[in-house]
């Protein structure tokens, strides 16, 4: 929350009001993907994508970062219903870093990179929100489980199908948006 | 209210947040070299007996952890295979699960204890020296109280759209409500800046001053 000036009221609640809905996302029921036949997906890191996607870089970090300011002061927001500091302090920890860096990148990239947005954004997030996130979170579980990178890696990896359908889903619901509220 | 804190008077309770965080991190230091799983099962058994003196409904979060139980075998069984199954390996691998937990119970210790008013008074109080800055702690307590509040309205405001689909289809649930909601949170973030504007809050100063004759943009 630096500068004053460039932090208006309007981007403060919108910083507030995605930061509760990733932590809304996070107490709603697993959906079920058409595409994937009966996988429940928790929605609470598409939730992080889409806060990258719609709100930038900067203001989506931010609300990333507050979402885990209010999860670290005790609300129990993280899927699963969990909260408290000892989400930081669980073999996660790594990958909610990973969160707070991959949605600054997703922001940052999506409107930068070529092609028709709904491809940019879905690269962005495959990027941003799988590369970035797995880059500390993979490392981050290495270092706490005292496990060697490749081990740490070849247990991260199971989660890679769901997060790029998560990444898949961000794009297009981010493009839906767009054209619901063109010029926003 | 939505929190992790459970009310109560026990001696943990009375002690300052401030302390308390100091605790948990000077402890997480001291954890951080311990290798014995017989002195880390130890701490653990102290840190449950810890719980159990805080009553029933303490013990009853426990359940929640039951997550990290996946991620905690899978880290074992990682270590194990790292060390070619040695006796050795998964031993190693129990002590770092062991002060995983350990750590993550301790920490939790302290979130149960602590009203979450108090932990953002602490924080407040960390974050003072920055103002000059330009950190705001005034803005930064309404966007947590912000977020609070707003949780639990959204959360309605997805249930409602789940029970909408409900009521024209028989699939389940899926990716088609996301935009619609999506663009009701926007709306409705527009409309509480603008209520928030009309109130004052954009005011540069923390009390509007007579001279002060600026309006809002």
């Amino acid at each position: 929350m630096r500068d004053e000036a460039a932090l208006g009221t309007r981007s403060l609640v919108r910083i507030a009001l995605f930061a509760a809905l990733i932590g809304a996302l996070g107490l709603v029921p697993p959906l079920y993907l058409p595409i994937v036949a009966g996988l429940p997906i928790s929605v609470q890191s598409l939730g992080v994508m889409l806060a990258g996607l719609i709100l930038g870089g900067r203001d989506g970090a931010l609300a990333v970062a507050l979402f885990l300011l209010v999860v670290a002061l005790g609300a129990p927001l993280l899927s699963g219903g969990r909260g408290g500091l000892g989400v930081f302090f669980g073999p996660t920890a790594g990958f909610l870093l990973g969160f707070l860096l991959g949605v600054y990148v997703i922001g940052w990239l999506a409107p930068r990179l070529p092609g028709p947005p709904v491809v940019a954004a879905f690269a962005a997030a495959v990027i941003g929100g799988i590369g970035v996130v797995y880059l500390f979170g993979v490392p981050g579980f290495a270092l706490i489980a005292h496990l060697p990178l490749s081990k740490a890696l070849a247990g991260s990896v199971v989660f890679l199908p769901g997060d790029l359908v998560k990444a898949l889903l961000a794009a297009l619901a981010a493009r839906s948006l767009a054209r619901a509220r063109p010029g926003r | 209210m939505m929190s992790s804190y459970l009310p109560g008077h026990s001696p943990l309770h009375r002690l300052p947040a401030g302390a308390k965080l100091l605790a948990l991190a000077g402890l997480s230091l001291l954890l951080l070299p311990a290798d014995s799983a017989l002195l880390l099962a130890g701490a653990l058994l102290a840190v449950l007996l810890a719980y159990a003196a805080l009553g029933r409904r303490a013990l009853a979060r426990l359940a929640l952890l039951r997550p990290l139980g996946p991620v905690l075998l899978l880290m074992v069984l990682l270590q194990a295979w790292a060390g070619d199954w040695s006796r050795a390996a998964v031993g190693a691998g129990f002590a770092v699960a062991l002060r995983i937990l350990l750590m993550v119970l301790l920490a939790d210790l302290v979130t149960l204890s602590t009203p979450m008013q108090d932990m953002m008074d602490a924080l407040e109080r960390v974050l003072r020296p920055f103002e000059r800055f330009g950190v705001a702690p005034r803005k930064l307590a309404l966007a947590v109280a912000l977020v609070v509040r707003f949780v639990p309205v959204l959360l309605s405001a997805w249930r409602a759209r789940e029970e909408a689909w409900r009521a024209r289809s028989t699939r389940r649930p899926a990716l088609a409500l996301v935009p619609g909601f999506l663009a009701q949170t926007l709306r409705l973030a527009d409309h509480v800046a603008d209520a928030l504007d009309a109130r004052g809050f954009g005011r540069p100063a923390d009390r509007p001053s007579p001279s002060d004759k600026r309006t809002m943009p």
